[in-house]
This record gives structure tokens, C-alpha cells and sequence, in this order.
């Protein structure tokens, strides 16, 4: 019984320095005199890695979940003779849920996964290191940019991802079932609310961006240098940045919505 | 003499074991010092504290009159600037050409213009005889090339200090021969002071002014190549000779075999 | 090199975001009003336009000619006017038209039911500019409930 207190206790207090470990990372990471000709071309580099090569999937998902949302809210609708406000629904869900969250997803599973591979791997092969007997300071050189790059990129694909899915949802719902067009876009117009629903919307990517890319940078920079604890690693990534991005969902939709 | 790097009574243990108990060794500035001992004593451990990346539990560690883990952040990479290492693996960075690699501390410390980089980083990389391999990309490297690009690299910003992971494991006996020639000409061309951490004991005491060898915790033996060739401790002529016994017992624990194996019907 | 096709491909990826945000904030397609071509313009004045918004489809007999382009109060007793653009290719209605506000289906969105007049010599057909006089107005629930249960009353 006493043994079982104590890993609790040791589980509860390696957690406790796990996250503080992540907040010292941060602080150091992120504050510092700026050196932007330095910096920038690695930023762009990341930008490149981290959103430029997402775009593809986040693209092709964002299409076919708009033509599914398309697709079934139109039966649903088409039931009561309210076909019209598909237009809304489509969007609505895309820009409120869909679009941060499966962004959050895909990109945990894209990038995330790939962030902590490459700096697990760094690790393993002494290359963190290097830098820092070099008086490189490995947190400004290998994690800042990779941070910003996550942080700029992740909104910019949810973004993305529901402007491709409402557009998506216009092609069956217009195209192929006959929604009409204009009762798709007017009333989708007056149901969508810029603050409410857009920023709302960008301010849950934000916040997915921030938690993802720091959950799999941490779990790269904390990995055991091994393949085995770098395949762990990027495994809890993707496991621990999607349950976040869940959990956050539900509160910030409680937050944002629920009062 | 003036001594580059001072351990005194260093005390270090990673986590719940120890490492070292009490170790002490001096490296004087311009000579070829050579830390010896079998494996899993925490060589790599003993540069790393001398780098400044772990801390001692206990004792000091000076470099260059600095007391290395009392330094605040900025001195320590002031200091780092001064020193550089030759990883085992040569911890190039993988997403850059060997020139690149070269020319990394460079333009990171210095402002100086493309041009006299690239002149240095040729220079640096005919030293160690790779100047045609220089738009090659880590990967496309053999170990042997990959540990000379990474020693091209480790002096390129012409450090006073410079510390040898194992440079000799795993490789085959040219290149060997190769990085044991090139340790011993930038010592001289350079002037600069090396550290080896090593276990191959006939080529590091082939290029080695003074030799250290640890083993047990602390250091148990030091002195100049033939010294220690004529050292009669049972340990320091277990390891330079190889034997497979002696005080460095072969099995990891000590428990009798016969009630180990009979452990399991007590 | 390497570095510059990197640049151009974050420049893309950057103002794809941006393009997606403007899309999204303007929510879509402002430019397509009817199916595209030129148009003119028609007001109408009722008591009551109901949920009727702008955007909503103007149709004759259930195909549609047009849009409602702007809603506004006018006059001293602060009437509902609607202005809708009718697509050139219709342009022979006659002074004589109506235009009612419909629901489609029991739940669905309010339109413009436009209803030809008659022809003849003493007529005229609507100009862009024009009003048509002849409206009904949206019918409102309670309204219907409350005349409903005078009628009874009256019995």
C-alpha cells in the first residue's frame, strides 16, 4: 500500500517539475534579446517544415469534411424543409469546432510528430549538445523558431481548413443537392457572426498552435536519447497533444459559448 | 606551467549512482592529455563537466582561472567560446553541407563577411584534408570523413581548448591512424591544448604528453606514456595490457554465480 | 536557391491564410448576385417584410429573377422598403405586378414572390428605378392566431 502512495507521490511530483521544466523552457526559449537577421531565415525555414508542408492535408481534410457536413446536414435539414440553412450549419460547425480542432489534430499528427522526432533525434545524436558547447543557446536556436513557426502556422491552417470546408459544403450543397445559392451564402451571412464565431474560432487555433507545438517540442528536447525513447516520445505527442486539444476544446467552448 | 583546466575533489553522481568520488587532474596549456579507462566510468561525463554542461555535486572545476559551474550564463558562453568538442558521433547538424557545417560557428560569433568565411572554413576543412567534400551533405560522409568534418568544425573559431570524445572508436585503422596524425599536428600548428578521452590505449599514448587513468571513481593512475608503460599497479597494467581479469572484475556484480544460480530453491 | 523557393512557398502558404480569412469574413462570394450579368433595379413598400433579408432570392412562379439588394425604412410612418435587383433578361413586367413576401416550406427562409400583372395598351412596364405598388406582406404567427380568434369571437 505504502508502495503504491509513493509512486503516486513520485508520479505527481515528476509531472509537477515536468511542467515546470516546460515553463523554464519557455521563459528561455522565448525571452532574450532578439538577433532578427539571425533568426529570421530559420523562422522561414521552420514556417516552410511545419506549415507550408501541412497545407496539403489540412487542405484535402478541410474539402471532404465540408462536402460530409455538406452531405449530412442536408438530410438532416431537408426533413424539416430547412434545407436553406445548411449554409449556416456547414459554417458554423467549421469555424466554432471543426476547423480548430481537427487543425489541432492533423497538425499534432503532421508536424508535431515530426518536431519531436527531428529534436529527439537531435538529441540522440548529440547535435543539442554541439550547439550548446559551441555557446549556441540550443533553446533559442533549435526551439524558438520551431515555436513561432507552430505558433504563426496553426491558425493560418485552421483557417484555411474551414474556408476550404464551407466551400466544400457549398459544392454538394449548391452543386449537387440544389440549395439555393444565394439562401446558402445570405443566410450563412446572417448567422455568422465575425466576433462570435471567426475570432472565437482564431482564438481556439491560437491557443491549439501554442499547446501542440510546445506538447511535441518538449517531448523532443525531454526524449531519451534512444530510438526506442524517441518512438515513445513522438507516440506521447500525438497521444498527449490531441487529449489537450480536446480538453481545451470543451473548456474554451464552455467559456466562449456556454455562458 | 600554467594550467588550462584544474579539477580538484570533484563529486558527481547521475541520479542515485555516482561517477566519480573525489577526482582530481590538471591539463597545462599547449600539451596532449589523455584520460584513460574502461568503459561506463562516465568519460564523456568528465568533458561535459568541464564544459560547463553538467554541474559537480562537489569540488571545482577551473578553466582558464574561471570556476566553471559558478559562472553565470553569459560567462559560461563566453568561456564555451574558448573551448569546443569533438563528440563521439561528430554531431554534425544534419540539415546542413559540411561546409555549412564548418562555416556554422563562425557566422554565429563573428560578423565577419561571406568571403572571409569561406576562405577560413577551406582552410579549416584542408587541414583535415576535406576541402572536395564540402558541399557534401553529412549523411553522404563515411564515420571517419564525418569526424574530421566535425573536427574542421570544432576548431574553426581557433579555441584554446579542445576536447576529444573517443575520436578513435569505431574506426577502421587508416582513418584511425588519420585523426591520431591530425590531434597531434593541430596541437602543434595550433597550439592549442587537447583533451583525449579514450580507451584505445596505444594511440592515445602514441600522441599523449601526460596520461590519466580512471578508473574506480577517482583517478588511479597518471603520468607520461612511459611511465605508465612501466607502472606495476595490478589495475593500470590490467588495462594497458587488456586482461580480461584483474581488479577490474570482468562481471558487472558480485555475487557468487553458484548461490545466484541456486538463488531461485532457497 | 533552396532558400528561396523555401521563401516563396511561405509567402504562398501566408497569403493562402490571409485569402481564407478574407474569404471567410466576407463569408464568400459578395460578387455573385443573381447569375451574373446586368441587372436593374425595383423597390417595393410593405407593412411588414417579415424575416426577409438581404440576399434573399426574388422569384417568379419559383424561379429566380433576383435579389433583395438593400432593406430600409423610409417615409413619415417609417414603412419597410425593399430594394431588389431583377435580372435584365426579365424586364417585361408590367406596372400591374405584385410582389409578396413568401415563406418556403413551413420552416424555411422568406423570398420575394414576384406575380406578373396584366398587359395591355394603358400600361406600362417598370424601369429600373421603378416601385411596385401592388405588395403583401409577410405574414406574421401571431397576427394570424389573433384575427383567427376575433373571427371565432365574432361568431
Amino acid at each position: 500500500m505504502s508502495q503504491f502512495f509513493e509512486n503516486v507521490g513520485r508520479r505527481v511530483l515528476d509531472s509537477v517539475a515536468g511542467i515546470g521544466f516546460a515553463l523554464a523552457m519557455f521563459v528561455s526559449a522565448i525571452i532574450g534579446k532578439p538577433q532578427p537577421r539571425k533568426s529570421w531565415p530559420l523562422f522561414i525555414k521552420q514556417m516552410y517544415v511545419v506549415g507550408v508542408l501541412s497545407m496539403v492535408i489540412i487542405i484535402v481534410s478541410g474539402l471532404f469534411i465540408g462536402m460530409v457536413l455538406g452531405l449530412q446536414g442536408y438530410t438532416i435539414l431537408v426533413d424539416y424543409g430547412a434545407e436553406q440553412s445548411l449554409g449556416p450549419m456547414v459554417a458554423l460547425s467549421l469555424l466554432r469546432e471543426l476547423g480548430p480542432v481537427v487543425t489541432g489534430l492533423l497538425f499534432a499528427g503532421r508536424a508535431g510528430s515530426a518536431l519531436t522526432a527531428e529534436i529527439g533525434l537531435m538529441k540522440a545524436t548529440e547535435q543539442l549538445s554541439s550547439l550548446e558547447m559551441m555557446a549556441v543557446d540550443p533553446l533559442r536556436r533549435v526551439i524558438a523558431p520551431r515555436f513561432w513557426a507552430g505558433l504563426i502556422s496553426m491558425p493560418l491552417l485552421a483557417l484555411m481548413f474551414s474556408a476550404v470546408g464551407i466551400y466544400g459544403g457549398y459544392l454538394v450543397g449548391s452543386g449537387w443537392l440544389g440549395v439555393d445559392e444565394g439562401a446558402f451564402w445570405s443566410v450563412m451571412q446572417s448567422a455568422v457572426d465575425w466576433r462570435d464565431d471567426l475570432l472565437n474560432g482564431v482564438i481556439k487555433s491560437i491557443v491549439f498552435a501554442f499547446v501542440v507545438t510546445w506538447i511535441a517540442l518538449y517531448k523532443g528536447y525531454r526524449a531519451v536519447p534512444t530510438s526506442a525513447g524517441i518512438s515513445a516520445a513522438t507516440t506521447s505527442t500525438v497521444v498527449t497533444a490531441s487529449l489537450a486539444v480536446l480538453g481545451l476544446d470543451f473548456i474554451l467552448t464552455a467559456i466562449m459559448f456556454g455562458g | 606551467m600554467t594550467q588550462l583546466v584544474e579539477l580538484k575533489d570533484v563529486h558527481f553522481a547521475h541520479g542515485d549512482r555516482p561517477l566519480y568520488n573525489g577526482l582530481s587532474l590538471t591539463v597545462p596549456k599547449g600539451k596532449v592529455i589523455a584520460v584513460m579507462g574502461p568503459s561506463g566510468i562516465g568519460k564523456t561525463t568528465l568533458l561535459k563537466l568541464i564544459g560547463g554542461q553538467l554541474k559537480p555535486n562537489k569540488g571545482s572545476i577551473k578553466v582558464a582561472g574561471e570556476e566553471v559551474p559558478k559562472l553565470s550564463r553569459d560567462k559560461l558562453y563566453e568561456l564555451r567560446k574558448r573551448m569546443s568538442m569533438l563528440f563521439q558521433s561528430g554531431a554534425l547538424f544534419t540539415d546542413m553541407s559540411v561546409f555549412d557545417n564548418v562555416a556554422f560557428p563562425l557566422r554565429e560569433h563573428t560578423e565577419l563577411p561571406e568571403n572571409i568565411i569561406r576562405s577560413v572554413v577551406l582552410m579549416k576543412l584542408e587541414a583535415v584534408g576535406l576541402r572536395g567534400a564540402r558541399d557534401l551533405m553529412p549523411s553522404e560522409l563515411s564515420g571517419g570523413m564525418a569526424r574530421r568534418a566535425a573536427l574542421a568544425r570544432a576548431i574553426a573559431l581557433d579555441p584554446e581548448l579542445i576536447m576529444y570524445d573517443e575520436p578513435f572508436a569505431g574506426q577502421d585503422p587508416i582513418s584511425m591512424g588519420v585523426i591520431v596524425k591530425l590531434i597531434k599536428s593541430l596541437n602543434q600548428s595550433l597550439g592549442l591544448t587537447s583533451i583525449v578521452v579514450s580507451h584505445d590505449v596505444k594511440e592515445v599514448l602514441s600522441i599523449a604528453d601526460y596520461a590519466y587513468v580512471i578508473a574506480d571513481k577517482k583517478v588511479v593512475g597518471e603520468g607520461t606514456p612511459d611511465e605508465l608503460r612501466n607502472n606495476d599497479t595490478d589495475i593500470i597494467k590490467q588495462f594497458l595490457q587488456g586482461n580480461a581479469d584483474g581488479p577490474v572484475a570482468f562481471h558487472y556484480s558480485n555475487d557468487d554465480f553458484t548461490t545466484d544460480l541456486l538463488g531461485g530453491e532457497k | 536557391m533552396e532558400s528561396r523557393k523555401t521563401q516563396l512557398w511561405v509567402g504562398i502558404f501566408v497569403v493562402l491564410g490571409v485569402l481564407a480569412l478574407f474569404f471567410i469574413a466576407l463569408r464568400a462570394a459578395s460578387g455573385t448576385m443573381t447569375t451574373s450579368g446586368e441587372t436593374y433595379t425595383l423597390y417595393a413598400k410593405f407593412d411588414n417584410i417579415g424575416s426577409l433579408k438581404v440576399r434573399s432570392p426574388v422569384k417568379v412562379g419559383g424561379v429566380v429573377v433576383g435579389r433583395v439588394t438593400n432593406i430600409s425604412l423610409t417615409g413619415d410612418y417609417y414603412e419597410p422598403l425593399v430594394e431588389m435587383s431583377i435580372s435584365k433578361e426579365y424586364d417585361e413586367f408590367s406596372e400591374t405586378s405584385s410582389v409578396s413576401v413568401l415563406t418556403s416550406g413551413l420552416l424555411g427562409e422568406q423570398y420575394l414572390g414576384l406575380q406578373p400583372g396584366f398587359i395591355d395598351d394603358s400600361v406600362s412596364m417598370l424601369e429600373d428605378g421603378d416601385s411596385i405598388t401592388d405588395t403583401k406582406s409577410a405574414l406574421v404567427l401571431e397576427n394570424l392566431i389573433g384575427q383567427f380568434l376575433f373571427s371565432q369571437g365574432n361568431d
